[in-house]
């Protein structure tokens, strides 16, 4: 089953300058009980976005109209602990394409690759620069283009290339899935079981 | 040519196919599943039309989203009971071995694993959880992943995966009376940091994990996660081929004798080279705890929250964020905190061993008043033998009542949920913020502090009550 294919993204950015976002802030454990992929959005950040009554807390980057776009740049050790996938789809599912972090935790940076969420690993002083530019002018666009891996302050013009697997990078561009993959490949792995028992 | 580390040479035996410039395609021994990443993955592969292409290498479990009393009734939560109900029509319909609730081997996936000999070395496991680390105690490489991952498991029994760097972690000398497994591990995330092992699998070795009993090598390994790394293993010996010998799946008589030669060669070679070496030594480590929201934040409890000054100057206002959300103040002693909650249990820390330590410890005290007691068995088998010891009868005594096997406050999916402000010594593994409750407070520690705290009411080093 084919997916989306991602394309380049010239956007707003939402700036998340927390070091070590663990999944279970990203959508908590209480929220997992859906069997669908669908609407996690809705409890992405959940008790960092709302208060006990629901209400939207007002000093968290999401309650705040300043910031918006489909980029999210978050701190150093993005998507820690949990491997629940549920966290990649809560960030898809609210709209966001790219997160941008210093450093990834591996699974999350998996999941967020199976789910055509782009995760961008850039140095630490780029990311400095990039929350230094988004937060004091919050209508920078950021450009991330795959096909060149590079992302982009537009106004500015300070790049940075970035690294990803180029067999995911692929997958990405054109929507192709590992799974359709792996199907193509059953005999040699039926010839790998036979090959050792 | 340099020679291979154990975690190499089950990774290089499993591997099907090279993609050019991409992962490999891994192929995976045994897969583990449970009610709450599993069930998108079933749905994928229906849509696909197509069935398990292994089910004789899947085993299923509810243990995330189950009550941990009354479970012989229907459970009360709606979404919970849907969701448990749908693992099981799953496992039926796709013809995975299911151990649902109440069935004698219920319970925390990654308790049953091992003790049901399911886990074994040289193995190549998966779970959708992350704490699938655990069974690299056995000398098996075993990660958690995604419900995409469980998805291709079930399609084709192989994942797509990039081969992690390895790292070698030593601990040597013996470890003083009262420090555990637990505060091996917490010490190490400690040094290391919550995003220390990033990138790597570890390998432990060194005379203090030898000695440790399988139960704490299970902890070890656990927890490796919490450093970032992909998982943890441990060459199999003596100790491992012991705790395997006559378990349900292990295999028996001349088949077990064969296993073991193979499994006796799993080890690294003397000159196999890791990327990156670290040493520590036993002597150094006491009971430890953690004072803020990952589990690198752990420090000896006899010690005193760091300082900001202490903090690299980059990591202050992460650190602020922290202890604020903690209600601490830097600088101030980690002892003494008057203590509303403890949790004894999870895939962590809720095996017999921990049971054991916490009755022999409570034995004849009494639970202080003001603190609620949760004690969670990992499985039924663990139960039964708490029963069968007359570990439960020594809880009962001391003031504590223990409960039905499942995660249950480890991340407080189910009812079991540590109220907003109140403060909790956990045996688990995670101190997030949140984790344990919506704005609860999570101190992780062993079972044997964990029990400290529920006799004195206060975070408490239980080497003074020894």
């Amino acid at each position: 089953m084919s997916s989306e294919k991602f394309q380049t993204i010239e956007s707003l950015a939402v700036p998340l300058p927390i070091e070590n976002v663990d999944t279970d802030q990203i959508i908590p454990a209480r929220f997992l009980k859906a069997t669908t992929r669908e609407g996690f959005g809705e409890n992405l950040f959940r008790d960092w976005r709302f208060d006990k009554s629901g209400a939207p807390k007002k000093d968290f980057v999401l309650n705040n109209n300043t910031y918006k776009g489909s980029i999210l740049v978050g701190g150093k050790n993005f998507g820690s602990g949990s491997s629940r996938e549920h966290a990649a789809w809560a960030i898809h599912d609210y709209g966001f394409k790219v997160v941008v972090s210093s450093f990834f935790a591996d699974i999350f940076k998996n999941n967020a690759l199976n789910n055509g969420l782009l995760p961008v690993q850039v140095s630490e002083s780029f990311l400095l620069t990039l929350i230094r530019a988004i937060e004091s002018n919050p209508s920078t666009l950021i450009k991330v283009d795959l096909e060149e891996q590079l992302i982009t302050i537009t106004d500015s013009g300070a790049s940075e290339s970035f690294d990803i697997n180029p067999y995911k990078k692929e997958c990405l561009l054109n929507g192709y899935d590992d799974i359709d993959y792996l199907l193509s490949i059953k005999e040699k792995i039926v010839e790998f079981e036979k090959s050792r028992s | 040519m340099a020679g291979k580390t154990l975690f190499d040479k089950i990774w290089d035996k499993h591997v099907v196919d090279e993609i050019k410039g991409g992962p490999s395609v891994l192929y995976i021994d045994r897969h583990l599943v449970h009610e709450v990443t599993s069930p998108q993955a079933f749905a994928g592969i229906e849509s696909r039309g197509i069935s398990l292409f292994r089910p004789e290498n899947t085993v299923a479990t509810p243990d995330h989203n189950v009550p941990t009393i009354d479970q012989h009734l229907s459970i009360k939560d709606e979404l919970s009971r849907f969701q448990v109900n749908k693992l099981t029509e799953n496992c039926k319909k796709h013809g995975v071995t299911l151990y649902g609730l109440n069935h004698p081997y219920h319970g925390i996936v990654h308790v049953i694993g091992p003790e049901l000999g399911i886990t074994q070395p040289g193995l190549t496991m998966v779970c959708g959880d992350s704490h699938t680390s655990t069974h690299g105690a056995f000398g098996s490489v075993a990660f958690g992943i995604g419900t995409s991952e469980v998805e291709m498991v079930m399609a084709t029994q192989c994942i797509l995966q990039p081969k992690p760097k390895k790292m070698l972690i030593s601990v040597d000398g013996e470890l003083s009376e009262g420090v555990t497994a637990k505060d091996v591990v917490l010490y190490i995330i400690s040094k290391i940091s919550a995003s220390g092992g990033t990138g790597y699998f570890i390998e432990f070795a060194g005379s203090a994990i030898r000695n440790l009993s399988m139960e704490g090598r299970m902890t070890v390994c656990n927890m490796s996660i919490e450093s970032g790394a992909r998982g943890g293993l441990i060459a199999p010996d003596e100790t491992t081929l012991k705790y395997i010998k006559g378990r349900e799946f292990a295999p028996s008589g001349a088949d077990f004798e064969k296993a073991v030669e193979s499994w006796k060669l799993l080890k690294s070679d003397e000159d196999a080279v890791f990327d990156l070496e670290l040493h520590f030594d036993a002597a150094d480590i006491e009971p430890m705890i953690t004072y803020g929201t990952n589990p690198g934040m752990g420090a000896k409890i006899k010690a005193k929250i760091p300082t900001v000054e202490e903090i690299d100057s980059a990591a202050r206002e992460s650190y602020e964020k922290s202890l604020a959300y903690m209600g601490f103040e830097a600088g101030s002693p980690i002892s003494g905190r008057k203590v509303d909650y403890v949790f004894v249990g999870s895939c962590t820390n809720g095996r017999i061993e921990d049971l054991r330590e916490v009755a022999q410890f409570v034995k004849g005290k009494k639970k202080a008043d003001h603190v609620t007691a949760w004690i969670v068995p990992g499985s039924k088998q663990v139960e039964k033998q708490a029963h069968k010891e007359g570990i439960t009868e020594i809880l009962e005594a001391a003031g504590f009542k223990l409960r039905q096997p499942g995660c249950s406050a480890c991340l407080a999916m189910n009812d079991d949920k540590v109220p907003e402000g109140m403060l909790a010594v956990a045996t688990s593994n995670r101190n997030f913020e949140g984790r344990q409750g919506p704005g609860s407070r999570t101190m992780l520690a062993s079972p044997l502090t964990a029990a400290a705290a529920a006799v004195t009411g206060e975070v408490t080093d239980p080497r003074s009550l020894l």
